[in-house]
């Protein structure tokens, strides 16, 4: 019966799609879809490619005689470098992991109350929160640096890892995913005897679990690229953005080093999200704001 | 309203006993508090490290504009000369306004609708195409920062991919240096900004097309709607307004704060400051020239034009299918 009613539905809902609509959407998309998949396409293909045929003219976009020069080449480079590369690496592994864990923390301890509590002051947090989404972090670049001067950060990993603490939009999102758990939940774990504490570590945060994927992946995003947003000076803390972006200014010379570089740079934050996309859409399903 | 008038009637009645404490103003905050403890506890952490790094620097750069400051001596008050030095006399501040306008007006609006056409369509398929069309439109925004890409593409010899294609085809003869050329490289940074823009309100769309409840349409069907883009404007929009609203803050800030993607690929600064924008030229005083007062004074003009326009477009998406 269910069936046959999903069906039926499907094929009323087909009654208001034209042919040609439909063939014009997907012109539309398969354009639309090469212009943002040939350049990453590309970046891929000249990582495999030997020297004579990144330079060949008329270009190509598919590798022909697929090598991995361009890995050794890299390695090579990076073997020379003053500090060793996997020093890069543990920079930039350990300012993404400490900052995603404590940011995920964070901000789901301070997202519980605004979704959950009522108190004074709690409209004017959240107000001021959604405000901060709405302004780019580079306007306040001079005077973080004051800051960060001030607490004896710069130079340190901690001026990257800790104001990714308190990054605004996992705040909103994670409050915003809280809402739709029931209040029947939490009051009968209050019944229970359970503290806040217990409350929001017990019952709140298991089942918030596709938000913190999401604002981890937010989050990995950015810290994943850091370059150190100008705080790191020292060659044995600089990340590996910063080590790579060396390399690519090379320029033609590194043509093919660069394309690998972009391969392993852009190949970790896709595996993952490949892995959390559905999560993700299940979190961004609450993102909306209310008027 | 309703408490007041209860405790002030209670005061009458009994009275204050001697020795207790009476309520005053500092007396009832404290109680709230005790009362509401837990909460403040569990925010503290965040709203610390968050008043510290972006609530206290926004107050901070809004003193600090109305000062001449160079980090060494201590700031001296000017009042509002550096507002006026930047309006009046400092004419690549124009181009930069000029420009970050422009971008935020072309890259704002078409990466808005983008998001949102591309979910809508990619909505109606199935479930496995629909997850490998949307890594297809995320992928450039979520790869970090490797733009670079283009470097490559737009690269001023031969080699460069749309020189070499645009020769090989007969189109042009001689490679031309995009990234060099005053008017091109407005449009390629353009272009390269649209190529990155499919982020977080992408995926918000995307969430937000697949809650909307599927039994309006049927509705709506009987109620005589006739095709896909009166279905569009009379059901779906307004089922998904606060998405269209989150949409547009990310799209909206995004859009004002072009500064990598310029650096990266027209080079900082550019070619006659032809991809100069306010972010740019504050980080030029910023960290170049140490003039802090006047890079402060740009960020609070960036400051105001961003969050200016992010509340007026909020007000004005309110109105959607109204």
């Amino acid at each position: 019966m269910s069936v046959l009613n999903l069906s039926f539905r499907m094929r009323k809902k087909k009654v208001n799609r034209s042919l040609g609509g439909n063939l014009m959407m997907f012109l539309f998309l398969a354009v639309t879809g090469a212009f943002m998949a040939l350049p990453l396409v590309y970046a891929i293909n000249a990582a495999f490619k030997p020297l004579d045929e990144i330079f060949l003219f008329p270009p190509t976009l598919f590798v022909r005689n697929p090598t991995l020069d361009n890995f050794v080449d890299l390695a090579a480079l990076l073997g020379n470098s003053w500090v060793p590369f996997s020093r890069y690496i543990f920079n930039t592994v350990f300012i993404t992991a400490m900052g995603v864990v404590g940011h995920v923390l964070f901000a789901s301890a301070a997202a519980y109350p605004l979704a959950k509590m009522k108190f004074p002051g709690k409209n004017l947090l959240f107000t001021i929160v959604v405000l901060a989404l709405m302004f780019a972090p580079q306007v306040t670049a001079i005077p973080n640096y004051m800051i960060m001067s001030w607490i004896g950060f710069i130079d340190t990993y901690w001026a990257v890892i800790i104001p990714a603490f308190a990054f605004p939009l996992g705040l909103y999102l994670m409050k915003q995913f809280m809402e739709q758990i029931p209040d029947a939940l939490i009051e009968a774990a209050k019944i229970d005897g359970a503290s806040e504490y217990r409350i929001f570590w017990q019952v709140v945060m298991p089942n918030v679990k596709p938000a913190w994927l999401t604002l981890m992946i937010l989050l990995f995003q950015i810290l994943w690229g850091t370059e150190g947003n100008g705080f790191i000076y020292s060659e044995e803390l600089k990340t590996l953005h910063f080590a790579t972006n060396q390399i690519i200014q090379g320029g033609i010379a590194r043509a093919g080093v660069g394309a690998a570089v972009a391969l392993i740079l852009m190949s970790v934050p896709i595996t993952l999200f490949i892995f959390s996309q559905s999560r993700i859409i299940e979190t961004m399903a609450t993102s909306g704001m209310k008027d | 309203m309703s408490e007041v008038i209860v405790r002030r009637q209670e005061g009458k009645t009994d009275g204050p006993k001697p020795g207790s404490p009476r309520d005053t103003w500092w007396s009832l905050k404290k109680k709230a508090f005790v009362v509401n403890k837990h909460a403040y506890v569990l925010m503290a952490p965040y709203m610390i490290l968050f008043g510290m790094f972006t609530v206290l620097p926004v107050v901070m750069s809004l003193f600090i504009s109305f000062t001449y400051f160079n980090m060494l001596e201590m700031p001296t008050f000017i009042g509002w000369q550096n507002y006026a030095r930047l309006f009046l006399e400092d004419d690549i501040f124009l181009i930069a306004v000029k420009n970050t306008l422009l971008f935020a007006a072309i890259t704002g609006p078409l990466s808005y609708v983008a998001c949102f056409v591309f979910a809508w369509i990619i909505n109606d398929m199935r479930p496995k195409v629909r997850a490998f069309m949307t890594l297809v439109f995320y992928a450039p925004s979520i790869s970090g920062n490797i733009f670079f890409i283009w470097q490559m593409i737009f690269s001023g010899d031969r080699y460069g991919i749309a020189n070499g294609f645009l020769i090989r085809w007969g189109i042009m003869l001689e490679p031309i240096q995009w990234l060099k050329t005053e008017i091109y490289i407005l449009a390629i940074i353009i272009l390269v900004q649209l190529w990155l823009s499919l982020g977080t309100g992408f995926l918000a769309f995307i969430a937000g097309l697949q809650t909307v409840d599927k039994t309006l349409y049927e509705a709506g069907a009987v109620d005589g709607i006739r095709n896909r883009w009166q279905e569009l404007w009379y059901i779906t929009l307004p089922s998904m307004r606060p998405q269209l609203m989150f949409g547009a803050v990310i799209q909206l800030t995004t859009s004002f704060a072009v500064a990598d993607v310029s650096i990266q690929l027209a080079g900082f600064p550019s070619v006659n400051y032809a991809a100069e924008t306010i972010v740019t030229h504050l980080m030029d005083f910023g960290t170049i020239r140490f003039e802090m007062g006047f890079a402060s004074a740009i960020a609070t003009v960036l400051f105001a034009l961003m969050v200016g326009t992010n509340l007026i477009v909020q007000r004005l998406l309110r109105r959607v299918g109204q």
